[in-house]
């Protein structure tokens, strides 16, 4: 590449990067502002908006408690499934797997307010609405394919001869499984997990639907506070979810080196 | 990269070899992913499968009405309908009077004909008051509202009888289908469907362009610029993606708005006078769904770009090739399914949204998902809920399919 190409392909991605991270990080200095006001400069100081957002009377721990249950719930339950199903999926010649792949994603490309929409419809005639149970199964069935995906990648880079050898010393195929493929793609079924925790903790178009007022859960929460008036405990909490988010991502990171991948990406 | 052969190896090694027949090991397989599919189908495909149903459905007035509603099938829907039709309504009203489902019926007859609710809570009412009719129902109905002795009354009255109705497809297509039953195009000021789906349509489109003009160098340098370099510029493109939706909606509010940080920068360095409007409004939708949908097309082309070995730009340069010419004639060619898969993803999940238009977009800026949410939720019209859903449903399958053949469904998902 030539100096002035090169120059401008650094430029255009430190602006990239600005435009990508800017609003996220410009936001967090005015959590800790002492004015109710969204905007530069800060006047002084302060911890009200987080003592606000940690109030126990406040609307917001119970919805943090509602998010991790329905998180905790979905991503057990996608986990399990989605985990059977790549295993399952890992042979080539099955019959008719591309349209069984296709079906096992295709939570992934209807839009949620759909899914949302007709999971409203029907959980309201057999009474699921406005409960865990149904929330909890509507975030493990959407976020399922993240899971297939991801094990599903981790699985290709399995080397099976490993499991021949523990079958040629004898062992079952239960045994196999649980002590040479397992611990081996265990790093992809964590990654997975966590993609569907984290699907479902970010989740709000179900959630408004589906949830009824007990399940307020915190993107909901977020969701009403954003469109009544931001004030700055909104803020207090993004900071603390990008907290999380960049913890989550550190988490990725180490389980990613186990297995080199990550999901949307080949290994 | 595994081959082909290769991994059906690996697969076959996954089953025990006690199981080592073909068919045995594949029923194993079959086993493995039943309870996913079994889950799906439940928790997924019957829910969509009954808002298809529900797009079509229109049991209301042959539950709330049924002797009118069997009167109607008979009618030819000429002029006004025999007697016996007249004694039908009455009975169902009398028989129907303050049940739910007489509320039903009404609404589903006000979506043919406004009024209808009113014409039926009134006649329902004084119907009770006549045992036996002096001089015909006919007369005695037309007497409690002269709406009776109209053809129009009928003529929405038939068309609402049969147990599925096309009513609610051609409504969310801008259609009306008239007495005589031939379709015509609703009039000018109720057309807003069509709009808001070619607006749908157009915002997803610009979105997925916008976000591969930006994308693709971006990709191109994650893979090409130093390794340092490198990593910090896939940091900020993880970390916005890993980032809650609402956290940077609510950001780009913070930044954009009024009397948000950029307009106060902006003020401050004297660059304008008065603030600018960048929120709440197309530019600002824009920026937000960029923002959001960047990396879904950043990360397929990524994993495109990092399987192209430098040594065919580096053959390309050596056959005495421009470095553009290279590019364009050996490089892009290969990145195409990587910006397949991206913009698929990237229209995909854009033409979905509806929490992104309806915190940072204008009023005129909503798009299909806010209709299918409010007729869900405020005007509890399911069926039109149901038949937007199914249309913009057939949009995105009809191009799922299409760039899930050219491309390969498993290279959607990125796990090829």
């Amino acid at each position: 590449m030539s100096n002035p190409t090169r120059v401008l392909h650094y430029a255009f991605c430190c602006a990239m990067m600005v435009f990508l991270v800017g609003p996220i990080l410009a936001v967090v200095p005015i959590s800790f502002s002492s004015a109710g006001f969204l905007s530069y400069p800060i006047p002084g100081l302060s911890l009200q908006w987080y003592e606000k957002v940690m109030a126990a009377s406040g609307p917001w721990l119970p919805a943090l408690r509602n998010s991790l249950i329905v998180g905790t719930g979905a991503m057990a339950l996608a986990t399990l499934l989605g985990t059977l199903a790549a295993l399952g999926l890992a042979r080539n010649d099955l019959p008719g797997r591309s349209f069984l792949l296709g079906l096992l994603i295709a939570p992934m490309v209807v839009p949620v307010v759909i899914s949302g929409v007709a999971m409203y419809f029907l959980f309201a005639r057999i009474g699921l609405t406005a409960s865990y149970l149904g929330l909890i199964l509507a975030h493990a069935a959407l976020g399922a394919p993240f899971v297939v995906i991801t094990v599903t990648a981790t699985l290709r880079n399995f080397d099976t001869t490993l499991v021949r050898a523990a079958y040629s010393l004898g062992a079952s195929p239960v045994r196999a499984f649980l002590t040479v493929t397992l611990p081996l793609i265990l790093p992809g079924v964590l990654s997975g997990g966590l993609f569907a925790f984290i699907f479902s903790f970010d989740e709000v178009v179900v959630a408004l639907f589906v949830g009824g007022p007990e399940q307020r859960t915190l993107p909901r929460q977020m969701f009403d506070g954003i469109r009544d008036t931001i004030d700055p405990s909104i803020l207090a909490m993004s900071t603390l979810l990008v907290g999380v988010t960049i913890v989550f991502m550190v988490l990725l990171a180490r389980l990613g080196r186990g297995t080199g991948s990550k999901p949307g990406s080949k290994a | 990269m595994a081959t082909t052969t290769e991994a059906m190896d690996g697969a076959s090694a996954l089953t025990p070899p006690s199981l080592s027949s073909r068919a045995k090991a594949r029923m194993v397989s079959a086993l493995l992913i039943a309870p996913l599919i079994l889950f799906l189908t439940l928790v997924f495909v019957l829910p969509l499968g009954g808002m298809l149903v529900h797009a079509v459905e229109n049991g209301e007035v042959g539950a709330a009405l049924p002797g009118v509603a069997a009167e109607m099938r008979g009618w030819t829907g000429e002029g006004l309908p025999p007697e016996s039709a007249y004694a039908a309504l009455a009975r169902d009203l009398k028989a129907a009077y303050g049940e739910p489902r007489l509320g039903e019926a009404s609404r589903r007859l006000n979506y043919e004909r406004s009024g209808y609710r009113a014409l039926l809570t009134r006649t329902a009412r004084s119907v009770r008051a006549i045992d036996r009719p002096q001089a015909g129902w006919a007369a005695e109905l037309t007497a409690i509202d002269p709406r009776w002795g109209e053809p129009a009354t009928w003529a929405a009255l038939r068309r609402a009888s049969p147990p599925l109705t096309p009513y609610y497809l051609l409504t969310a297509l801008d259609l009306r289908m008239d007495n005589n039953g031939s379709i015509a195009r609703a009039p000018a000021e109720e057309r807003i469907y069509i709009d808001t789906l070619g607006r749908t349509l157009w915002i997803g489109f610009v979105t997925t362009l916008l976000c591969l003009v930006l994308g693709f160098p971006l990709a191109h340098a994650l893979v090409s610029l130093p390794r340092g370099f490198a990593s910090v510029l896939m940091v900020c493109v993880l970390l916005p993606f890993w980032t809650s939706l609402l956290v940077r909606t609510s950001a780009w509010i913070v930044v954009l708005q009024k009397e948000g940080v950029l307009n106060g920068l902006l003020t401050r360095l004297g660059i304008v006078d008065a603030p600018l409007e960048l929120v709440f409004n197309r530019f600002g939708l824009y920026v937000a769904m960029v923002h959001i949908l960047l990396p879904f097309m950043i990360l397929p082309i990524l994993s495109v770009m990092k399987g192209i070995s430098p040594s065919y730009m580096r053959a390309s340069a050596s056959l005495g090739a421009h470095p553009a010419v290279g590019f364009l004639k050996v490089y892009l060619p290969m990145t195409l399914p990587g910006v397949g898969a991206g913009c698929l993803m990237t229209f995909i999940i854009g033409v979905g949204y509806y929490i992104t238009p309806s915190l940072v977009g204008g009023a005129r800026d909503q798009m299909t998902s806010y209709f299918i949410a409010y007729y869900a939720n405020t005007t509890i019209n399911w069926g039109l809920s149901s038949a937007l859903g199914a249309i913009l449903l057939a949009c995105i399958m009809l191009l799922y399919a299409t760039v899930g053949r050219l491309i390969g469904v498993g290279r959607i998902a990125g796990i090829q």
